[in-house]
Order: C-alpha cells, then sequence, then structure tokens
C-alpha cells in the first residue's frame, strides 16, 4: 500500500430518477448510507467535502456545510466544490489533501442533485456577453448535445463509425444496469430502439444521449492509519490510488463545451497529450499503473459515442479503433476490460455533483465482490474518466 | 507580443502563458476554412437562443481555420443541412439574421460551403 493511498470505508447512493425531491433529502439518503457501510457515526466524520449543484438555490453552492447542517452541525471543517461535471471528484480531491496533510482522518465526500426537465440551459438571467456558456446559446443555439454530435460525427466521417455502432454502447450498457438498483433506467435497450428513436442532434438520436436525472452519492474515506485502527486488517478494502483534476494545457485545440472557438497553435505547439488524455494518463502516472493493469473502468457516457472517445483517451485501444474493441465484446461484462459495469449515464442519467463520486461507488462494489447482477470476475483495480465544463479533468484510480 | 490569436475577441491578457502582453490588437481572421465537423438541430434549443416559431433544424459546422490554428462553430445558413456536409469540406464566412427583434435583424456570422475551389485561400 502506498503512503498516499486513501481507504474507502464506506459509499452510499440515493437511487438516481426524477421526483423533483429537494436534492438534501436525496444527499441524506446517501449520507446515511454511507456512514452505515464504513460501520461508523456521523460524529466521528471530522471533514465534509460537497459537491456543489448551481440549479437549487443557495443551498446549492455550499454542499459542504448544507449537510454538515443537516446532518447535524458537529464542528466539522467543510468544503465546497464546483467543477460542473468533475465536482465530485474536486470534492473527493479536497478530502484527500485535509487526509494526506495530516489535518483529519476521516471525512464525507458528497453530491446530490435535482434536475430540470429538458435541455441544460445557462444558469441565471440577464445579458452576459461575456460569459461563453451564455453566448454558445444566444449565437448559435449550441446545446450540449450539438457538442456530443460533434465528437460523434468525427468518428464517422474519420474512422468509418455507424449509427449501429454507437447504438451497440446503449444496448452494452442497458444490460450492464439492468440488476443495478441505483440506475434510473434498468431496461433492455435493442439497436432498433436506438435507431428509432428521434434525432436530437444529427447524428446523435434520443436514446444515444443521457438524460437529467435526480440522485445522490456519499463516500467515507479515511487515512490509512484510521482505517487500520478500524478495522483492523486493510486486506481486500478498496483505497484510491489516483485523483486527477487536470486542467488543459496551451494550446487546448479540440472544441470542448462551453467554448465556440478553440485556442490557436499558430504561435505555440499543442501539448503532445490533449486535455482528455492527458486526463487519464495524469491517474495513470500518479497511481504507478497503466491501462494493461486495469480490471474496469467507468466513464462518462454523455453520449454513446463520447463513451468509445474515452477508450481510446484510456488508451484501452489506439485512436479510430474504438468501434472495433467494442464489437470484439471486449468491453461489456465478461469481456477483457468491462466499461461502464453499473450501466453508465446510459441507465443513470447524469446528477451532475453526485456522478463522480457514483462512478467511484461502482468501483467500490465491483472490487469488494458486491455488485450484484453485474460483478466483475476478480476485480482488482479501476478507473474512473469524465469532465467537467470549462476544463475540468477528473479521474480517479481504485485498488485493493 | 506572442502574435497568437484569439476569437472571440476579448479584453485582457494574451491567453499563452508564455506571453505576458496584455495587449490584444484586433486582426482580420480567415474567412475560409476546413469542416472540422458538424451537427444538425432537430429541437430548438432553450432560452437565450432565440427560435424560430415554428422551429426549422439548422446545422452548426466547426471550421478549421488554418493559418491561425483555430476552429470556430458557426451556424450553417438556413438550408444547408448536416446531409450537405463532410468533415474535411471548405468553407467560407458569410452573415445572416440570426433573429428579428422589434424590426430590427440582428446578424450573425454563419459558415457556408465555398464557393469556387479558386478562391482557395482568399480574404
Amino acid at each position: 500500500m502506498n503512503d498516499r493511498d486513501l481507504v474507502v470505508l464506506g459509499v452510499g447512493m440515493h437511487p438516481w430518477g426524477k421526483w423533483g425531491r429537494d436534492f438534501t433529502e436525496y444527499g441524506m439518503v446517501a449520507a446515511r448510507a454511507a456512514l452505515k457501510d464504513a460501520g461508523i457515526e456521523w460524529k466521528d466524520v471530522q471533514y465534509v467535502a460537497g459537491a456543489d449543484t448551481i440549479r437549487n438555490g443557495y443551498p446549492g453552492f455550499i454542499a459542504g456545510a448544507t449537510f454538515a447542517q443537516k446532518l447535524g452541525w458537529t464542528g466539522a471543517r467543510v468544503s465546497s466544490s464546483y467543477a460542473a461535471c468533475a465536482s465530485g471528484s474536486q470534492s473527493l480531491q479536497a478530502a484527500r489533501a485535509s487526509i494526506l496533510a495530516g489535518f483529519c482522518d476521516v471525512a464525507m465526500v458528497i453530491g446530490a442533485d435535482t434536475t430540470p426537465k429538458g435541455f441544460f440551459a445557462p444558469v441565471g438571467g440577464g445579458d452576459r456577453k461575456n460569459d461563453p456558456d451564455w453566448l454558445r446559446f444566444h449565437l448559435l443555439g449550441a446545446t450540449n448535445p450539438v457538442y456530443f454530435a460533434l465528437f460523434a460525427r468525427r468518428r464517422m466521417d474519420l474512422y468509418g463509425a455507424t449509427a449501429e455502432d454507437f447504438a451497440q454502447v446503449k444496448v452494452k450498457n442497458s444490460l450492464h444496469g439492468l440488476n443495478n438498483p441505483n440506475a434510473r433506467f434498468r431496461k433492455e435497450s435493442a439497436v432498433e430502439d436506438v435507431l428509432n428513436s428521434p434525432v436530437v442532434s444529427d447524428p446523435l438520436r434520443l436514446l444515444d444521449i443521457c438524460a437529467t436525472s435526480d440522485g445522490a452519492a456519499a463516500m467515507i474515506v479515511t487515512s490509512r492509519a484510521y482505517a487500520e485502527r478500524h478495522l483492523g486488517s486493510l486486506k481486500g478494502v478498496p483505497r484510491i490510488k489516483a485523483v486527477s483534476t487536470s486542467t488543459p494545457t496551451y494550446p487546448q485545440t479540440i472544441l470542448e463545451m462551453p467554448d465556440f472557438a478553440t485556442d490557436s497553435s499558430a504561435v505555440v505547439m499543442p501539448p503532445v497529450r490533449g486535455f482528455k488524455d492527458s486526463i487519464c494518463w495524469d491517474a495513470y502516472e500518479e497511481a504507478g499503473v497503466g491501462p494493461e493493469d486495469l480490471s474496469m473502468a467507468e466513464v462518462y457516457d454523455l453520449s454513446t459515442a463520447l463513451e468509445l472517445d474515452w477508450y481510446e483517451h484510456l488508451g484501452l485501444c489506439a485512436p479510430g479503433e474504438a468501434e472495433g474493441l467494442l464489437r470484439s465484446g471486449a468491453t461489456a461484462l465478461g469481456g477483457r476490460i468491462p466499461v461502464n459495469p453499473s450501466g453508465g449515464l446510459a441507465c443513470f442519467g447524469e446528477a451532475i455533483p453526485a456522478q463522480a463520486i457514483a462512478q467511484v461507488c461502482e468501483m467500490v462494489w465491483q472490487l469488494r465482490g458486491q455488485a450484484h447482477g453485474r460483478q466483475i470476475e476478480n476485480a482488482q483495480l479501476g478507473i474512473t474518466a469524465n469532465q467537467g465544463l470549462f476544463g475540468h479533468g477528473s479521474s480517479v484510480i481504485v485498488g485493493i | 507580443m506572442c502574435g497568437t490569436y484569439v476569437f472571440p475577441p476579448r479584453d485582457g491578457a494574451c491567453p499563452n502563458p508564455s506571453c505576458d502582453s496584455d495587449e490584444l490588437l484586433p486582426t482580420p481572421l480567415s474567412r475560409f476554412g476546413n469542416v472540422w465537423s458538424y451537427a444538425e438541430n432537430r429541437y430548438a434549443p432553450p432560452l437565450p437562443y432565440r427560435a424560430s416559431d415554428p422551429f426549422e433544424p439548422y446545422a452548426l459546422v466547426a471550421v478549421q481555420l488554418e493559418a491561425e490554428g483555430i476552429i470556430v462553430l458557426g451556424q450553417a445558413p438556413k438550408g444547408i443541412l448536416a446531409v450537405d456536409l463532410k468533415v474535411g469540406m471548405r468553407m467560407q464566412l458569410e452573415t445572416d439574421v440570426l433573429y428579428n427583434e422589434d424590426g430590427i435583424d440582428y446578424m450573425v456570422y454563419v459558415w457556408a460551403p465555398a464557393v469556387q475551389p479558386s478562391e482557395l485561400g482568399g480574404a
């Protein structure tokens, strides 16, 4: 065990869905489940790292304090992080830094969301002509699915990917999530179901694109010394081996939300590793492992085609070979490197501040052999990958 | 000054971390480029987009400008849809009406398929 490993003592979720209740209700369920799973009391938690939601008023902006108050003030230190889809890993990193610096031994990492119906739109009113997120909607109508579609179209025109390939990602993930009690959509999808669903942003159809969901996830992470005192032995106990919160290196030459123009490569050469590659490889480097060591991955399938992009960023295959890897069955349960064993966003939909935490929860259940109905045999090491709007990387490596 | 490009125009510091200039000078960009990727909206985007009613699908095109080394996303002119586009295609800059309010046309740049190959490199 590495000195910088963090022990995951407990995980918990509130199932994903669309109920429209207050996000703190979901968070409380996840928090209590994680505490119970860890076998500790709320009063034992010394630090609460909250992942923020920006669509639920002021309590959402100060998620750490919101949950500390809701669970009952104990004097625990708090932090609140916002990094869009990467908020959960930013919170985990805040907790990790505090534990590794010796400021505390036991931390709760928590995120919960209640989402509106339909397209995400910029938060807040008024004309904001210096805000790229406002401008991309106002000038172009460039919704999130437009960006997903740009990446999907490149796979089609450059690598010969087909709508059937994209649909097969949905089919795979729908099978993975069938028995996951926390998944919102637990229904088998056929290729025809995807191909018959309406086009939202060509070439992507409704069933290629993830929904927005309500949900919550929480983890209890501790120092090695605390976990040893609490458990006796750490054999088989999942540990956080790396947390990458990379940002881009200038020039960022791939068009990413919410920007509608890239940086310029006229004067400075683009970095050897593009942004999304660097998110994953920074995590590998920190953990001292490589893609060949993985038992599984949970990646951000905001769209079916984006899951294929992640195969390449993670180094599971070379650029242009993701469709082949998918077709070979390697990324399905029972394959060489199952991707999204939880069912992914295809089965969950996205609950922004909870999602990166939920990815880690799935890794933990897999590593403990508790992923009933979707268990990967002899899982030893997993990676999560996602990216938050405005240049927030997120990748976590968990192993036993 | 390092001579890099920034779009959309803005005030303040150069985005190149190796450049300490706070001065960004207005400069014309190429009016031609090649398609990096494209998409087609089949549903009306939410506000602050002013969608037409009834909504008509439209394409968005990300175009790579060679000299500047940037990709710029724009709408395609009305009537140009995804089926008319291909990665690598030559495009040229035009303007079109984004929306009309109180009798005033609000204009925006759009990317249209380049008319003639002879216009290659034209600016």
